[in-house]
């Protein structure tokens, strides 16, 4: 390994975020081996590069986001190659590079949301939380405050288009919201 | 039906037929194994699995289903694409991706009803004879996730899944795989890669379609949640049964989301032909907001061509004659609307009234393809960033004319160049938007913005020749 950096270790290359301090730092232990070694069970023979989506998603869950310690780990579980598990990650929008904060909103933006008020959510949030919404860019769309308990990440299409708007905070949607909603949501999840 | 109790201010409007979702919102219902089960669950399974895999073929051919996907292809005959002497394992994917923008219905099966996903599932992977299955669900559904899980291994125990189910000599596994916010995942080879662990990149096709090439190489099944729910359906009723009632050439319920400008949007499972979309806009959606009228319907989820409400239509009469018609007009089924030059995909309706831009809808719209394009062809990955920036620059009033039609001749070389479906779904809603409502566009530029520079770089070249207006 030379000292030069070059473009897949800058695209892998650790984002500092204040998110971090509420999740544990990444590390290998034998539970964390079984429970991908299951994942990959699942799968037939011979096809363990299957499960590196449900690897991610696992160390997502636990860590917060795919760090770059955890590509090679990632891809020694399911027999593939850290630069093809870098490629996935990158590749969807769904999986962090970045650690989100411990209550993460996903708001969307898209047209059935955006035309009952979805996208004037977001610059409301954005300063409920206290983040500068000029920092979600088409690069890193996701912004966490700086105590790190709240982020924000506007997305495409949430699949309730009926009841817009919608958002999800972590893994629980929240339809027809309004900004009297987000008051609450944020009262209520501030001092748990 | 009539001891089903709904939730208060969830029950069905009287023109509805609910069948895939008569236990959506239905009181004293949970997603468990013993509530289906209750409810007459996996009979249909027990029936089936007595039958011969080619007679659940036969009767799912015969019943005329369609897809529910948004391609609407004949389900049975999919099925039938297998190669004949298939020695490879056969596999069969559930397509529970449901990512565009304004469909909304697979949602609420997989979160309030699984069982009967499971159910129809196991009935399709005995008739193609799989014995692998994969649901593979966007990771926007969380929660359904924890609740699918909990179901399979439900299924389990009560022996409809595993080794040798009912005592037939089939086996079967399920595994849930989920995705992580890709659009192009609905698209059954960018899927079936995303399932293998590439990049999901969708595969050329034809020649090889996945019934012949798919997961693994081997002959692979992708059906829509909704879909695998009315083989249920099918069999149930029986073949010639579900074809006689509904559209002629797709006969069965549909699931249709209605969302935007309407006073009561939602969702609503109809008889396939049974109603025109003004019965579904006036009727049961209530018609436009207070003090409003309808402007522009986008019949089929996102990438459909929009409609406008004030456009004529000719329609054919029984007796050959044409007569002149609305949108309104136009009945609920899969094909009707594509005789207009739209398409009724997915089911997913759109509605703007008169309050709205249509040039901001199609920025909206072209932002989410923009974001959502995988990348791996050219013209869709280069063009649909243009086309944002060109819709943007409308909106923003710094267009000229000319880039109104630029905007379109961009669309019309992405439509028919790309690996996928991913193209024409992307450009259609430019194509239709810049030429049904043109005049929206040409409102919001300005000749004298042709000389304009568009970014500080051009217009420090062009200082000397371009003059303030």
């Amino acid at each position: 390994m030379s000292d030069t950096p070059n473009a897949i270790e800058a695209l892998t290359a650790h984002k500092p975020s204040p998110g971090e301090k509420f999740f544990p730092k990444f590390e290998v232990t034998p539970e964390l081996v079984a429970e991908a070694a299951a994942l990959v069970d699942q799968y037939p023979e011979g096809k363990e590069q299957s499960a590196v989506l449900p690897i991610i998603h696992m160390i997502q869950e636990k860590f917060g986001y795919i760090c770059p310690e955890s590509l090679p780990w990632i891809a020694e579980m399911c027999k593939s190659t850290p630069i093809h598990v870098a490629g996935i990650v990158t590749f969807y929008p769904g999986i962090h590079t970045m650690c989100p904060g411990k209550y993460h909103f996903r708001v969307c933006r898209t047209i059935a949301c955006s035309l009952s008020g979805g996208e004037e959510l977001i610059p409301y949030i954005c300063s409920k939380i206290g983040v500068d919404p000029a920092t979600i860019t088409d690069e890193e769309p996701m912004a966490v405050s700086a105590d790190g308990m709240w982020s924000i990440e506007p997305v495409e299409c949430l699949a309730n288009c009926g009841f817009g708007p919608n958002l999800m905070l972590n893994e629980k949607l929240y339809s027809q919201v309004t900004r009297k909603k987000i008051d609450e949501i944020i009262a209520e999840y501030k001092n748990k | 039906m009539s001891e089903i109790k709904y939730l208060p201010g969830k029950e069905p409007h009287p023109r509805e037929t609910r069948r895939i979702f008569r236990n959506i919102d239905r009181v004293g219902y949970n997603p468990s194994i013993a509530c289906f089960i209750k409810d007459g669950g996996y009979e249909t399974l027990k029936k089936a699995i007595a039958m011969e895999p080619a007679d659940i073929i036969g009767e799912v051919k015969k019943s005329g289903l369609r897809g529910r996907g948004g391609a609407g292809f004949p389900t049975g005959v999919k099925w039938t694409f297998i190669p004949k002497g298939n020695t490879k394992p056969v596999y069969l994917v559930c397509n529970c991706d449901e990512s565009e923008p304004g469909t909304f219905k697979d949602r609420f099966i997989v979160h309030q009803d699984p069982h009967q996903l499971i159910e129809g599932m196991i009935i399709a992977c005995y008739a193609v004879q799989a014995h692998f299955a994969v649901i593979y669900m966007r990771e926007e559904f969380p929660e359904a996730a924890h609740i699918m899980k909990k179901a399979l291994q439900e299924a389990e125990e009560h022996n409809f899944l595993g080794k040798n189910i009912l005592g037939s000599g089939f086996d079967l596994k399920i595994v849930l795989h989920r995705g992580a916010g890709a659009y192009i995942c609905g698209e059954e080879t960018g899927l079936i890669n995303s399932i293998e662990g590439m990049r999901p990149y969708p595969r050329i096709k034809p020649p090889f379609f996945p019934a012949a090439i798919g997961l693994y190489g081997c002959p692979t099944i992708v059906n829509n949640v909704e879909s695998l729910c009315q083989v249920r359906q099918v069999l149930m009723r029986g073949g010639e049964a579900y074809a006689a009632e509904g559209a002629q050439r797709s006969p069965g319920t549909r699931i249709i989301g209605v969302s935007g400008d309407v006073k009561r949007p939602g969702y609503y499972e109809i008889i396939s032909g049974s109603l025109t979309y003004g019965e579904l806009l006036y009727d049961i959606c209530g018609g436009p907001k207070r003090g409003r009228t309808f402007k522009a319907i986008i019949p089929g989820g996102a990438s459909a061509k929009v409609m406008r409400c004030d456009e004529k239509l000719t329609g054919r009469n029984p007796d050959g004659t044409v007569r002149e018609m609305s949108i309104f007009d136009v009945p609920m089924d899969l094909d009707s609307i594509a005789q207009h030059g739209s398409m009724s995909g997915s089911g997913g309706v759109i509605v703007m009234d008169d309050s709205r831009s249509m040039p901001k809808v199609l920025n909206n719209l072209n932002r989410f393809f923009a974001w959502e394009s995988c990348g791996q062809c050219s013209p869709c990955r280069e063009g649909n960033p243009w086309m944002l920036k060109l819709s943007t620059r409308i909106i923003n009033g710094q267009a000229s004319p000319e880039d109104v039609d630029l905007l379109k001749s961009v669309a019309d070389n992405i439509c028919g160049r790309t690996v996928c479906a991913f193209g024409e779904a992307c450009s259609w809603p430019t194509q239709a938007f810049t030429t049904k409502f043109r005049e929206e566009f040409l409102a919001l530029t300005k000749p004298i913005n042709a000389q304009k520079a568009h970014n500080p770089e051009t217009a420090e070249a062009r200082k000397f020749l371009t003059r303030e207006d």
